[in-house]
């Protein structure tokens, strides 16, 4: 029983590391670069829910929608500012950079909300009674928030002229371009659906966490890119299944081990699992014919 | 009459290097017309620089009358200039439909049927192979595909980029085959070629390229027979 409760959180723990996952997946898949901000857009997305919720006396449902529309905009403001005019630039000028946008995010913050935690309400409490155990309601709503956050991209990616187009960037963007295929506008289209999921992990984590900082975003922020790794990076399945290990593995170290050593943990099976298969669990590797 | 494309004085750099030097020359409406020359004469660049994905300092390029040398790649296909690159470069993890339905991106509305079935005729063993995803395509079959994807922007001008390369010399005809019939149905096409033979066997005029400038320029059968381009192209 009290394994079952601990697999639990660790999957819901996980959903929300696989969709910030999805961010570093996507944008990597398209931009082929890094995006170390996307951790701290997730913390701006939970001081804009918590503060349109406390200061504004919004619904919660509406600082959430707002959350998500500033973070969209900020992704797409950061990517064109900061990452586009390097787009011909060598990889580690773009790396440095975004590392640079992260410091900058999280120092604005302090700025603006100052250093110190903020208590955050989640957005819904109380838990539900299944046989002996309780499940609360944010991990469901956690895990069914990913369940349909996935199923959604996939479709997209899948069926839709948009979502094709990204595919095809984000295997030659060249030949994407010879299609007709605007590319600017492509990977712009990428931070903005990265950075809104990134407003709703925001949202998801403080709610788990009850509290909010400027850092609240790093390291959930590195665990994430961690599991897109884990996963396969480019693969929105990989994000998913290596978001949830993720968590699963997290959250049974902390139970059975030691809860200082779980990162420790958490980081060993990434390059025990790296050595193994170089491209992730479920990285694509197509060979090229010459 | 109006030529369908007009590349003017175009000089083109990477970085210091000046790879393209005050190039000009012409295409109309019908024509086969084919670039040849040696590895690194800047056919290529020639080619990637009327397709907008490489710039020129100088000169212009001119496509149905209306300035496209300033235009971004996505705009100038939307123009009716479609490029089959080098290398091919499908989309090797996408089917085979997706990519043709990549090729029709330009049109808004989505690839209806009767539209891949247009390039299905041409290219049967494409219809066979539509689920299947590119990258277990053979060479050719991805050449094939190539060619079938840039058709799908119904192009005023094809342009060919090198189509012959790493393809045994049976698949070498069969392209071949196929470009001679694309122009016998009326399509505008621009070819780069370093198998010279080949391609002055179908192009109406050829212009021949050396070291980023265009040297001599005449009928495919002129040059075919010209002693210059024999002794430098045509081994002997």
């Amino acid at each position: 029983m009290e394994f079952l409760s601990y697999l639990i959180i660790g999957v819901s723990l996980g959903s929300v590391y696989a969709i910030i996952a999805l961010g570093y997946t996507m944008v990597y898949g398209i931009a082929k670069m890094l995006n170390f901000a996307h951790g701290d857009v997730i913390m701006v997305g939970g001081y804009i829910s918590l503060l349109s919720m406390t200061s504004l006396g919004l619904p919660w449902w509406a600082g959430v929608l707002l959350a998500i529309l500033v973070c969209t905009v900020l992704g797409v403001v950061i990517e064109g500012l900061a990452y586009k005019p390097l787009r011909a630039s060598p990889s580690l000028a773009v790396l440095i950079t975004a590392i640079g946008v992260s410091y900058f995010l999280q120092n604005a913050a302090q700025l603006l909300w100052g250093a110190s935690p903020m208590s955050y309400t989640p957005i819904v409490s109380g838990s539900l009674p299944v046989g002996g155990l309780s499940i609360s309601y944010i991990s469901l709503v956690t895990i069914v928030m990913c369940v349909v956050i996935m199923t959604a991209l996939t479709l997209f990616t899948e069926k839709t002229r948009m979502g094709k187009a990204m595919r095809a960037c984000s295997e030659d963007k060249g030949a994407a371009q010879l299609m007709g295929i605007n590319v600017n506008r492509t990977i712009s289209l990428t931070f903005a659906i990265g950075s809104a999921l990134a407003a709703i992990a925001g949202v998801l984590l403080c709610s788990f966490n009850t509290s909010l900082m400027p850092t609240t975003g790093s390291m959930p922020g590195i665990k994430a890119f961690t599991a897109a790794v884990f996963g396969g990076i480019g693969s929105i399945p990989g994000a998913l299944l290596g978001g949830v290990l993720l968590g699963i593995i997290e959250s049974l170290a902390k139970a059975y081990i030691s809860t200082q050593l779980a990162n420790s943990i958490v980081f060993a099976v990434l390059i025990v699992t790296l050595l193994v298969r170089p491209a992730g669990l479920l990285g694509k590797y197509v060979p090229e014919k010459v | 009459m109006e030529h369908l494309l007009k590349v003017e004085n175009i000089n083109v750099y990477y970085g210091a290097i000046h790879a393209i030097k005050d190039v000009s020359f012409h295409v109309d409406a019908g024509e086969v017309v084919t670039l040849i020359g040696a590895n690194g004469a800047g056919k290529s660049t020639t080619l990637q620089t009327i397709s907008g994905l490489l710039r020129s300092r100088s000169g212009g390029i001119e496509f149905n009358g209306e300035s496209i040398g300033r235009l971004p790649p996505h705009r100038i296909v939307e123009r009716g200039l479609a490029q089959v690159p080098e290398g091919r470069r499908i989309f090797l993890q996408m089917s085979v439909q997706e990519n043709l339905e990549m090729g029709a991106f330009t049109r808004r509305g989505g690839v209806s049927e009767e539209e891949l079935e247009r390039v299905f005729e041409q290219f049967p063993r494409l219809k066979e192979r539509r689920r299947q995803i590119a990258g277990t395509l053979s060479g050719g079959e991805q050449q094939m595909l190539a060619i079938g994807r840039a058709l799908m922007s119904r192009p005023q001008l094809l342009m060919l980029d090198e189509p012959s390369m790493g393809l045994a010399p049976i698949l070498v005809e069969q392209i071949f085959e196929i470009i001679g019939k694309l122009h016998r149905s009326g399509t505008t096409i621009l070819l780069v070629e370093q198998n010279a033979q080949m391609a002055l066997s179908v192009a109406d005029r050829a212009y021949v390229m050396e070291t980023g400038r265009i040297g001599l320029s005449g009928t495919g059968r002129e040059l075919a027979e010209s002693d210059l381009v024999k002794k430098a192209y045509l081994g002997g």
